[in-house]
């Protein structure tokens, strides 16, 4: 299967789910009080959120109401464009990266897929002919530096790492100066997985930051936190706190392979402005997308 | 906390309930819509929030409302009750083979938590004096088996692994190696993969097939969001789900998941991770967790006990004196042996009805379980004519007092004047709510 076909596949599920809730919606004669707490169910079971669902649904009543719609095809369209607002329409995607080298970090809680981004983000630069050093920021988990490892091996990327349990923030100091005194275009710096609720690991997170431009004025160039598109509401809490020890300059949505939507984005995107890059549609070297505002928002309302 | 932001919003909604005496049909939609967005909100599936509403609806609606309780005391206690149903009864057991090893599999989608799990389950069962076996089955992830490996050094258990041999083979020879070595638990690590995942999911079927597991545990984040019914749903389809692993509870997630999973699968959650170190990690208990979501433990076993010790007679007498003033320092010490035998202090007057801007005034009069004490000895060493009128406490009774209590007049001082402020926020509740708050509590 083609890349694009992927991710197709990937937002087919997305779009079926939705879609057979909206068939019966559309379907109905007039919109009444019933037609909007049914939309309102289908972008809860999205993930949007109650707070976002709700502002979304009364925008669409009040829109229309104003422009006086009666065609579902219309409502449809209507409810798009509130989405698209709020995600943004550009592409909001890395390219190749112009500062030699580029420093990006990735952040996140345990388990939404950190190390598995930055492998198939190294594979992504690798193709594009850029030279790629992984710095092995975890230094905690057991066997993140072996996993990490493979990962270089894979994209032949270049590694710097430390022992277990050593500095993070040395490990990535050392990768930056490494970087430089190898010509590397791009450093992808792993991080330890950790719950932003912990504030001992968030002041971790600080230094890490703080070294880096430290290291290179002007880095980090990129920070994105990873977020798992099954995770529910908590996502908005950890991007408002992880924003906040490292201001991030994107995201990465996860798992889209599975049936979860992912719809906490358009929360995230909503409060915090912040875009998001790529997406993680499966566990293989080239199951990275970007993200597309356009394509996300219509596949959740069309069917093919 | 793990529940407390929904707690909150759950409290908020009753704080606003309790403010109003009896209940309308419509004050109970309302209520019943505030608790659904709460739900929501923390992320329970919409599906599973509207069974609950549905149920907690039909019961606040019928005859139970009008029972002994004030009506939002009722619904307070019926969305608890509901709750808790849902959550399940007690604490679960891992069930044991007739002939040992018990194996337990651990199962779930990529990055829930599965291998950090299996680590520590073992470690528990260590801790119990058994002799735990972990299997490495996870052949896809890179490292994954290095991870256990790490872990399993580190906890001075062993791990059995055969690279990236087929994970159907591994469990066979794992089980054989179990036997010979006298291993009475098995844990069976297995890749994540996604519930849509055919090939992966036949190979679990197969695994099992081999295995015949006495535990398969469902390994879910707290985190997870709508999501988590249609992976538990898929899951409970092609394997014998026994139990639920929750993890990740340390964070603040208001883990409405916790629900999803349970009312799908209809397995108990049997364990709860709480943090990244291999010991954080325990049986879960499903009653303290619902009470946990109502924030509201303590005062529902309050609410049972004043039923249970409440003595109508003494209620409408005090509601008497209370209009017409009467209460006296005898009636204080009389309501607060009331008090003493319904528990901890501090959450008593949370539960009032209409007490909900006085909270904090009466945390200022400080009614800890060691000034009860004192008090309780104050008034006892007061005669029965200045029990009844305080007013006649002069200095010099009150030094008497002081000596006869053993404690300093500094604190029968104190005393008077706490009664006093008592004594005023009940002439203001008494006009305020007309007696009818007062009647399930007869110590105010
Ligand atoms: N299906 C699917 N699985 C993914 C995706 N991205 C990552 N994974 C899987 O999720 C699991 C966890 O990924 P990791 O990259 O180890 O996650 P992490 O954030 O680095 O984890 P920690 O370092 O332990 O916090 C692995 O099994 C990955 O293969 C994705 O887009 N789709
Ligand atoms: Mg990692």
């Amino acid at each position: 299967m083609g890349l694009f076909g992927r991710i197709k596949a990937g937002l087919q599920k997305t779009r079926s789910g939705i879609m057979n809730r909206l068939e019966g919606l559309f379907s109905r004669k007039n919109f009444d009080d019933g037609f909007f707490e049914e939309l309102e169910e289908v972008l809860i079971s999205a993930d949007l959120g109650v707070e976002t669902t709700l502002d979304l649904v009364e925008d669409l009543r009040q829109k229309v109401k104003d422009e006086k719609l009666t065609e579902p095809d219309d409502v449809i369209a209507a409810l798009k464009q509130l989405l698209l607002d709020i995600l943004g329409e550009s592409e909001e995607s890395l390219e190749p990266p112009t500062e030699k080298p580029s420093v990006i970090l990735v952040l996140g809680v345990n388990g939404v897929g950190k190390t598995t981004t930055i492998g198939k983000l190294a594979a992504r630069y690798r193709r594009q002919g850029k030279k790629v050093l992984l710095a092995a920021g975890d230094t905690f988990r057991a066997a993140a530096i072996e996993q990490l490892e493979i990962w270089a091996e894979r994209t032949q990327s270049e590694l710097v790492k430390h022992q277990h349990g050593a500095d993070p923030a040395a490990v990535i100091f050392d990768a930056i100066n490494a970087a430089r005194a190898r010509g590397c275009d791009v450093v992808l710096c792993d991080t330890a997985g950790r719950l932003h609720n912990k504030a001992s690991l968030m002041e971790e997170l600080k230094k890490v930051h703080r070294v880096i431009a430290k290291a290179l004025p002007g880095a980090p160039h990129e920070v994105l936190l990873v977020l798992d598109a099954t995770t529910g509401q908590n996502a908005l809490a950890q991007a408002k706190v992880f924003n906040e020890a490292a201001p991030l300059t994107g995201l990465v949505l996860t798992k889209l392979d599975g049936t979860a939507k992912g719809g906490i984005v358009i929360a995230v995107a909503r409060s915090l402005k912040i875009p998001v890059k790529f997406i993680g549609v499966g566990e293989g070297i080239e199951d990275l997308q970007p993200f597309i505002a356009q394509e996300y928002v219509e596949g959740l309302f069309h069917a093919d | 906390m793990i529940f407390e932001s929904l707690s909150n919003k759950l409290q908020d909604t009753f704080r606003r309930l309790r403010g109003r005496g009896k209940l309308t049909e419509k004050d109970v939609n309302t209520a019943l819509r505030e608790v659904r967005l709460a739900l929501l909100e923390a992320d329970v599936n919409f599906k599973v929030v509207k069974d609950f509403i549905a149920a907690v609806k039909e019961r606040s609606l019928g005859s139970e409302v009008m029972a002994s309780l004030t009506p939002g005391q009722t619904v307070i206690k019926i969305v608890n009750e509901e709750l808790t149903k849902l959550m399940g009864g007690s604490v679960a057991e891992l069930s044991q083979a007739a002939a040992p090893p018990t194996v337990v599999m651990m199962v779930g989608l990529q990055g829930a938590g599965k291998t950090t799990s299996a680590a520590k389950l073992a470690l528990l069962l260590k801790k119990k004096k058994h002799a735990p076996l972990i299997v490495a089955a996870d052949i896809y992830r890179p490292a994954a088996i290095k991870q256990l490996q790490v872990l399993g050094e580190q906890l001075d258990i062993p791990v059995f692994q055969m690279g990236q041999q087929e994970p159907v083979q591994i469990a066979k020879a794992a089980l054989e190696y179990a036997k010979k070595h006298k291993h009475d638990y098995m844990i069976v690590d297995t890749a994540g993969r996604l519930h849509v995942d055919e090939k992966l999911m036949e190979e679990l079927e197969r695994m099992s097939a081999t295995l015949q597991p006495q535990e398969i545990l469902l390994v879910v984040d707290a985190m997870t969001g709508q999501d988590a019914v249609n992976v538990a749903q898929a899951f409970k389809e092609r394997l014998s789900l026994t139990g639920v692993v929750l993890t990740k509870l340390d964070g603040d997630t208001r883990g409405g998941a916790a629900l999803s999973v349970r009312a799908v699968t209809g397995c108990p959650i049997k364990f709860a991770a709480l943090g990244e170190k291999t010991d954080a990690f325990e049986p879960f208990h499903p009653d303290r967790m619902a009470s946990r979501i109502l924030g509201m433990g303590d005062v529902l076993t309050l609410i049972e006990k004043a039923q249970a010790s409440f003595d109508e007679d003494k209620a409408r007498d005090l509601e008497k004196k209370l209009r017409t003033q009467q209460f006296t320092l005898e009636d204080f010490l009389e309501q607060m042996e009331q008090l003493k035998k319904m528990g901890p202090l501090n959450q008593i007057f949370e539960m009032l009805p209409g007490m909900g801007g006085m909270g904090k005034k009466l945390k200022d009069i400080q009614l800890d379980e060691k000034q009860f004490a004192r008090t309780e000895a104050i008034i006892k060493s007061m005669t029965k004519q200045e029990r009844q009128n305080p007013k006649i406490i002069n200095s010099s009774r009150r030094k008497r007092i002081a000596a006869g209590s053993g404690t300093r007049v500094q604190d029968v001082n104190n005393l008077l004047k706490q009664f006093d402020m008592v004594q005023k926020m009940m002439k203001r509740l008494g006009k305020k709510e007309k007696g009818k708050g007062i009647r399930r509590f007869p110590f105010l």
